[in-house]
This record gives C-alpha cells, sequence and structure tokens, in this order.
C-alpha cells in the first residue's frame, strides 16, 4: 500500500491516517540505507581510483627502470655505430693495436685483458669465496657466523677506489718484488678476487643453507664423515647456486673500473705472463673517453658496446642456470 | 577486458608523458644559467668545466675572482678537455678549459689562452740520472732503450709512464718529443689517466720515467732537456722544448660576468696566480 504513495510523491499524515508515523519511519530508514549505500559506493569509486593509481605508479617505476637500461643501450649503440661502420667489426674486435693517430681500433688486447683478469680473480675468489660459505653454512658456531656474515657483506660497501688504493700501495710494491714493475694482471686479479668475494660468499651460502636437512642426515647415517657429507652431497645438491653466484661474481669482475685502472698498469698488450700489465675494456673507457674526439670517441663507445653485450651474455647464463636449479 | 586494456593503455600513455617531461627537465636543468648583466655590481654564476691540467689554475683564479665580485659565483670541475669544449658547444656551461688546440673536427668555438705550461719528463730523487737529450727520451719511450744504464745510471729496467690517449699533457709529450724523431710510445709502457697519478707512480718507482705538468712537479726529479733546465725562465725564453698554451673556451664574444672573469685571468693580477702556481705566463 505504501508504493502507490511513493510514486505519487511524498506522503502526508491525512492521507494515511494512523498508520502515517509507521510509514515515515520506514520511508526515513530506507533513505538512511540509500545515502550509506552511496557513500560506500562512493568509497569503493575511490578506492579503485586509489588502486589504480598505485598500479600505474608501478608500472610507472618498472617501465622507467627498463626505459633507462632501453636509453644506455640505444645512446651506446648509436655513438659506437660509426666505429662499426669505419673500423668494421671484426677488425675492432680483433685488432691488436690500438693507435688514435693512425685510427687503429682494435680492442682484442682489452677483451683479452678483462678474460684474464676476471679468469685470474675467479680462480682466487671462487675458493676462496665457497670455502668461506660452507664454514659459514656448515661448520661456524652460530656467533662466528653472527660476526663472519656481516664482515663479508660489508667488503660490498667499500668504494672501488679504496681497493684501488689499497691495491697500489701495498699489493703492487709487493708484485713487484717478484718481477715486473708490479702493476700487473696478478695484482688486478687479486684486489677483484677480494672484491668478488661477498657476491660468491652470500649466494652460495644461501643456496648450502636451502639443501633440504634430510640429505646431510641420510648422508650421516650411511657412515659418511662431515667432511664427505659436505663434499659429495650438500655441495653436489647446491652446485647450480654456486655456479649462479659465480657467474654473478664474473659479471661485477668484469665491470670493475677504477681500482683495476689503478692497479693493471693499463698497457694496450696481449698478457704473456701474470706479471705482465694489460689493459681492461671499462679501463679503456675510463682512461680515455675524457679525452676523445670524433672516431675515437665513437670507437670507445664502440668498446662499451661489446662490454654491455658481454654482462649480457654473462647475466643470461646466470639467470639460465638459476632457471633450471628452481625448475630442478 | 576491454576496459582493462584501455585503462593499461592509459597507464603507459601516462607514463610515456611523464617520462618525456622528466627528461625534458633534465636537458633543461643542464642549461647555462644567465650570465650576469653589466647594471651597477657584477653578480651571477658563472660554471666552467673541461681540462684538468686548466682545473688547479681555474680554482685559484676563481677565487681570487670570486673575493673581488662577492656577488659573482664561479664553479669550476674538471672532466677533460674533449668534455670541455662538448660542454661549451652544447651551451650546458658558459666556459671550457681545453689544455691542447681545438681540433678541425670539433665545434667551432673561441679558445682564449689563459696562461702556458711546461711538460717536464721526471724520474725518482734517488736515480742519478739528471740530464736527458730529447733523442734518448724519445727512445726510451718508443722502447729503444730499455735499461738505465744505456743513459748512465744504474743497471735496471726502465719503468715507462705514459698519459692516456688523448690527453693534453701527452699531446704536447709528443709533439715536443717522440715526433720529431719519428717514434711513438710503446704499447706495453704503463698508462695513467692524470697527472696526480703519474706523479705518484714516478715517486713511488725508483725504475719509473714520466711526464706531468709543470704544476705537479713535487716528490719527483724533473730533467734537464738538451741542457735546459726545466724552470719558469727558460720556458719564458722560448728555450724550454716540451711547451703548451692553455685555454678558456666560449661559444660566442663574452660578456657581463664572464668577459670579466676571463679578463681577470689575463691581466696582470691574473698572470701572477699563474706564476705562483707553477704555470707559466702568457708571453707579453
Amino acid at each position: 500500500m505504501g508504493e502507490t504513495h511513493l510514486a505519487e510523491g511524498p506522503p502526508s499524515f491525512s492521507d494515511l491516517g494512523g498508520q502515517g508515523a509507521e510509514v515515515v519511519l520506514s520511508i526515513r530508514v530506507a533513505r538512511a540505507r540509500l545515502r550509506l549505500m552511496r557513500v560506500r559506493a562512493r568509497r569503493l569509486q575511490l578506492r579503485y581510483v586509489t588502486d589504480w593509481g598505485w598500479k600505474q605508479l608501478i608500472v610507472l617505476s618498472s617501465i622507467s627502470a627498463f626505459l633507462i637500461l632501453l636509453l644506455i643501450a640505444v645512446f651506446t649503440v648509436r655513438e659506437g655505430l660509426p666505429a662499426f661502420a669505419k673500423v668494421g667489426l671484426w677488425r675492432l674486435l680483433s685488432g691488436t693495436a690500438w693507435d688514435v693517430a693512425e685510427s687503429e681500433f682494435g680492442i682484442l688486447p682489452m677483451i683479452l685483458g678483462s678474460i684474464f683478469v676476471t679468469l685470474g680473480a675467479l680462480v682466487m675468489g671462487v675458493p676462496l669465496g665457497v670455502g668461506c660459505a660452507v664454514f659459514l653454512a656448515e661448520v661456524a658456531p652460530r656467533r662466528a657466523r653472527d660476526l663472519l656474515r656481516p664482515a663479508i657483506e660489508l667488503l660490498v660497501g667499500i668504494p672501488s677506489v679504496v681497493y684501488g688504493l689499497v691495491g697500489m700501495l701495498v699489493l703492487v710494491p709487493l708484485v713487484g718484488k717478484l718481477g715486473g714493475s708490479g702493476d700487473s694482471v696478478l695484482a688486478a686479479s687479486i684486489v677483484l678476487s677480494v672484491m668478488v668475494l661477498p657476491t660468491i660468499t652470500t649466494i652460495s651460502e644461501d643456496s648450502i643453507r636451502a639443501v633440504p636437512q634430510a640429505y646431510r642426515e641420510g648422508s650421516l647415517a650411511l657412515g659418511a664423515t662431515h667432511w664427505q657429507t659436505v663434499w659429495r652431497v650438500v655441495l653436489p645438491a647446491a652446485r647450480s647456486g654456486i655456479v649462479a653466484s659465480i657467474i654473478l661474481g664474473m659479471g661485477r669482475a668484469i665491470g670493475e673500473t677504477m681500482a683495476m685502472i689503478m692497479v693493471i698498469g693499463n698497457s694496450i698488450i696481449i698478457p704473456t705472463s701474470p706479471l705482465s700489465p694489460a689493459r681492461t675494456l671499462t679501463g679503456t673507457l675510463a682512461l680515455e673517453l675524457k679525452y676523445a674526439a670524433g672516431l675515437h670517441w665513437n670507437a670507445l663507445f664502440a668498446t662499451g658496446a661489446v662490454l654491455f653485450v658481454f654482462i649480457l651474455v654473462l647475466n643470461s647464463l646466470a639467470l639460465i642456470v638459476h632457471r633450471r636449479a628452481v625448475a630442478r | 577486458m576491454h576496459r582493462t586494456f584501455r585503462k593499461t593503455l592509459l597507464g603507459a600513455a601516462l607514463v610515456l608523458l611523464s617520462t618525456g617531461a622528466l627528461l625534458s627537465a633534465f636537458a633543461c636543468s643542464g642549461g647555462a644559467s644567465t650570465p650576469a648583466t653589466e647594471v651597477g655590481e657584477l653578480s651571477g654564476t658563472i660554471n666552467e668545466a673541461g681540462s684538468t691540467s686548466v682545473q688547479p689554475l681555474a680554482e685559484k683564479l676563481a677565487n681570487a675572482f670570486m673575493q673581488e665580485h662577492p656577488k659573482v659565483t664561479v664553479n669550476i670541475s674538471g672532466g677533460g678537455s674533449s668534455a670541455g669544449v662538448k660542454a661549451v658547444a652544447a651551451g650546458t656551461v658558459n666556459i671550457g678549459a681545453a689544455s691542447r688546440d681545438i681540433k678541425l673536427t670539433e665545434n667551432d668555438i673561441i679558445p682564449i689562452a689563459i696562461a702556458r705550461d711546461g711538460v717536464a719528463v721526471a724520474v725518482h730523487p734517488s736515480n742519478p740520472v739528471s740530464e736527458l737529450g730529447l733523442e734518448q727520451v724519445a727512445a726510451i719511450y718508443a722502447g729503444a732503450i730499455t735499461n738505465w744504464s744505456e743513459v748512465g745510471g744504474n743497471d735496471k729496467e726502465i719503468v715507462v709512464v705514459s698519459r692516456e690517449e688523448g690527453s693534453g699533457t701527452r699531446e704536447c709529450f709528443e709533439e715536443g718529443v717522440t715526433k720529431p724523431y719519428g717514434k711513438k710510445i710503446k704499447p706495453d709502457a704503463l698508462f695513467y689517466d692524470s697527472n696526480g697519478a703519474v706523479r705518484s707512480k714516478v715517486s713511488s718507482e725508483s725504475r719509473a720515467i714520466g711526464y706531468l705538468s709543470f704544476g705537479y712537479i713535487e716528490g719527483v726529479k724533473a730533467l734537464t732537456l738538451e741542457g735546459v733546465e726545466p724552470t719558469v725562465e727558460n720556458c719564458l725564453s722560448g728555450d724550454y722544448p716540451v711547451l703548451r698554451r692553455l685555454y678558456l673556451l666560449v661559444k660566442e664574444t663574452p660578456s657581463g660576468a664572464v668577459k670579466e672573469f676571463i679578463d681577470f685571468c689575463r691581466s696582470e693580477e691574473g698572470q701572477q696566480i699563474a706564476e705562483e702556481e707553477g704555470y707559466i705566463p702568457l708571453a707579453k
């Protein structure tokens, strides 16, 4: 009966007689409910808008990270293109002479320099880093671990110029006693091996810790010693994580610049012994970019592009190894 | 589905727009601040960037200039000669600095000489050798002479220290020493990227030979070349064989504070400062 009145307009006491007050009340309740629903709906809309806003913000930050990478890549290749065109990719990659006056731009000595120094760093850094990781994860008492792990992680925070300085003032004269001037692949490798230590140690330790306890228990139950368990069971099980840590450390080693310039001598030769000086790809860029002009400038950016590809390949390798580990 | 897609598209457009705005803001913020106009007291900001050989001198000159004109701020930064040329041409700084001549392949800008600089050939203080002929130095750098005993020193291998390709100091050294004898610096020399780094290597390695700007001779022994001692007098007279000019660079005919600063550098007072810093004043 209320419906008809509602359709005609607001009800009045004369129409409704004794029931009027009750009806008015129920209409008020209905209106209040409606208002509440509207407010809720508005709030809901607001929630959607904020939600949408946050989403866009996050999209923005991730896209800008990607855009920055893209910008750097495009810029490097664009600036390097004239060198690729004039010198030629093969001559650039295989040439052994870097003589700006003669427009000779061969970066083979630098490529080999980078590779040798990185290999040297890994030869020293991997046993040290993985050994550290095994100690932290399997051997060390809790208190020693609480002290050691932050200490090793702190190594990351030391600026590379400080590594370079210590290397230049302490290590280079020491290496010089073995022969040569001291600025050498060996000195650079030693400095780098310390710099990649935290990367290798922390990631390896995490992957060793991730090996199920049951593996160790099973091995020990079969009568294997602690050492045999670590060597034959735990390390193989953590292999992919350790390999990924080594590859990441390698990326850091190839990219290192400042410390390298200070201890490697920067000679443009293919190093023939650990005591021979050498030059790295990054070192060439850092040394010459600020004074370069013309084709020299382009050649340096071409060197940068080659370095870019190097690092890209290394990181993809790390990713693949990691994916395989996860899949397993 | 369709709506989400449109929303994402809208979002992407937003992102692109803001990135563009950000980038253009970056591009603008690098722009040179307006040089002061010549009304009453000189004021404004001058930004200078470029050669590291000029940097110590420019800093001293800027300090003296700012004391005379307290309302002017002069910012000096390094970056290298090529960076100085590029920055001036692009208008990101008011003044550039170069320790070498402007190449034909570079932008057309105006170089203004503010001082001259000698390049000294230096050895470790304990080295008995204190005099070399230019041809001997050229032969050492080319790798034809590899032992100190060949030039009257101890029986020790020579550790050759050089600067990186493109350095203004290296260019001056090559023009004055190696090129006249048709020699080239051997690629297995040690290469460092600053006068300071060459100095620290030569002062800590008893077998080393290096070359550096006159402003950096300290803790090393500068050699007498062809019988001419590396002194300011010998440079002024033109007898010393390895000399170069240091330049400030401007894009167009300077005015206002920039002009005042450049005039100050070339003034009697500015040249005095240059001499105190170990550089060679301009020829009158």
